[in-house]
């Protein structure tokens, strides 16, 4: 076949307008995005610029106002488990243990019991949680809570992961540890990744592209390949005339909204 | 210094002796510290009903044999002798009864009303009018309508449990975090299961406090139920010591309410804590 691959996920002039006291914001205006399967997409941009409207709307959480959002070419009704979410509030279900919260999709969805144990045993061994599996989720350090919600994505076979600012709470220590482990399992699963950041770091250091949003109304600017060699190095030359640039695209967008 | 020497070798061990010793410690402080309280009081109604000529009020000691005797008889050997039980028994089927009652009638309504906006519309302005009328202001109508007998007791005793079950369970139901319903149906929970998987653990806390507080309200009311003229219950020989102005029988009932409350309480409490060990503020 020499067709080329369709896109995994594909936005087309998607718009999305919140009614908020009879005044309509429009969060997001007229973005059109391709992702490939196996990518690591990160969204960068300050507070307003529809990073987080677009990832809900991807998720299904919420509909778009204008265009359309595509998942294999088939629109997006809802939320479903092909693409699952890592809220940076975790999101886990307090009343089940890591080893249920991790099987609550599997077992949603009618699997069979012994599969759904072998899965889970699978995907806690994945993210070091063994010693924690019978622990409830107020037991655990917010590190360990994330690695609970992104398990319990992949146990439910997501083929596209969305985060939202999945590391945004935890300590700097933790959060490079489990960018670390995240890169590790992409790389391992060749999972779809799309990640929301307001970290120009954090964007360089995961992902094959970054694109760069703006707010007033929410849009995208630029859509950034990065071709550094991994693992990478974030006190290299590269890394930091990356970094400039980067910076210098966020903030000439802000220079734009404020005048 | 055998023992001194012992411990710096074998930190563990050392702390692990201290831990036990200070575990027993506690273990020891709160039942005395719990019975501080209790003694002051039986020492200064002693003091206050013993030293007069008359006393309206019965000393402890006095109490105590008229609880016995009216647990086993054997002292007076009258009409309240050995009667205890059959008291406690009508009692407690009452307050259960009334209880039950309202746990299947306040649970499913609070669900609803918590969950569908039409049933929220339709029950919320009828129930917010009755709430606050008291249970006592419900007596007359009560023995109106079901006469003079159980019956009336069990129906004070459920209207006295429902409120705080149907208040605690809507509430309980409406502030389940909207995050974990995005997160149940990104997992491929249709909305129909969340009900079962979401809605109802995420509400339990809440439920379980309003059953605690239903079967508090249940012993209060039974007082006031067993008024309606029956002849056995707690209330009912409260009411009748009264008449005959055997105020230590009356004591006795008192007693007896507050212990059996006390236990039923501690039976939904260890329930509670067996189902919510989940839960960091019910632990």
């Amino acid at each position: 076949m020499s067709e080329p691959t369709p896109p995994i996920l594909t936005l087309n002039n998607v718009g999305k307008t919140f009614e908020m006291q009879g005044q309509r914001i429009e969060a997001l205006h007229d973005a059109n995005l391709e992702i490939y399967k196996g990518e690591f997409v990160c969204l960068i941009g300050a507070s307003g610029c529809g990073k987080s409207t677009l990832l809900r709307i991807v998720a299904g959480f919420e509909t778009a106002t204008t265009g359309e959002v595509l998942m294999w070419n088939q629109p997006i009704k809802g939320p479903d488990p092909s693409r699952g979410m890592v809220f940076q509030d975790y999101g886990l279900f307090p009343w089940l243990t890591v080893r249920d919260n991790i099987g609550f999709g599997p077992a949603s969805r009618g699997r069979p019991r012994r599969e759904i144990k072998e899965t889970v045993d699978h995907f806690v061994d994945l993210v070091g949680l063994k010693r924690f599996a019978d622990v409830y989720p107020h037991q655990l350090s917010g590190g360990m809570k994330q690695r609970v919600a992104i398990a319990r994505v992949l146990a439910n076979e997501a083929e596209v992961v969305l985060m939202d600012e999945p590391f945004g709470a935890l300590d700097a220590m933790t959060r490079e540890r489990l960018q670390d482990e995240l890169l590790d399992l992409w790389e391992r699963t060749k999972l779809t990744v799309l990640f929301v950041t307001h970290s120009i770091e954090e964007a360089i250091v995961l992902s094959k592209r970054v694109i760069v949003m703006s707010a007033g109304p929410g849009r995208i600017d630029n859509d950034i390949a990065i071709d550094l060699p991994r693992p990478r190095d974030v006190s290299s030359g590269e890394f930091n005339e990356l970094r400039r640039s980067l910076s210098t695209k966020l903030h000439s967008h802000h220079a734009k909204v404020a005048a | 210094m055998s023992i001194a020497a012992e411990r710096t070798q074998n930190p563990t061990a050392a702390k692990a002796h201290r831990r036990q010793f200070a575990f027993d410690g506690t273990r020891l402080k709160q039942p005395l510290l719990a019975l501080v309280l209790p003694i002051l009081l039986l020492i200064g109604w002693h003091f206050a009903t013993s030293w007069q000529a008359y006393s309206l009020i019965p000393p402890p000691h006095q109490v105590a044999l008229a609880f016995w005797d009216l647990a086993v008889g054997g002292i007076r050997n009258d009409f309240f002798s050995g009667t205890l039980l059959t008291h406690v028994i009508a009692s407690v089927s009452r307050v259960y009864g009334g209880f039950f009652l309202a746990v299947v009638a306040a649970l499913p309504l609070g669900l609803m009303i918590g969950r569908v906006p039409l049933v929220r519309q339709t029950f919320d302005p009828l129930l917010q009018i009755m709430r606050p009328i008291p249970v006592t202001a419900w007596l007359p109508l009560a023995m109106i309508i079901f006469g003079i007998g159980p019956t009336s007791a069990v129906f004070l005793v459920f209207l006295g449990a429902f409120y705080p079950i149907l208040i605690n369970t809507v509430f309980g139901v409406r502030s389940v975090e909207p995050r974990l319903f995005e997160a149940a149906s990104m997992l491929g929970c249709s909305p129909s299961a969340q009900f079962t998987k979401v809605v109802l653990p995420a509400a339990l806390p809440a439920i379980f406090t309003g059953l605690r507080l239903g079967l508090g309200f249940a012993w209060m009311i039974i007082v006031i139920g067993e008024m309606t003229g029956v002849p056995t219950g707690l209330g009912a020989i409260i009411m009748e010591a009264r008449q005959l102005s055997r105020t230590e029988i009356v004591i006795c009932g008192m007693i007896a309410i507050g212990v059996a409350g006390f236990i039923s309480d501690r039976i939904v409490l260890m329930i509670g804590r067996k189902l919510l060990s989940w839960s960091p503020n019910h632990v």
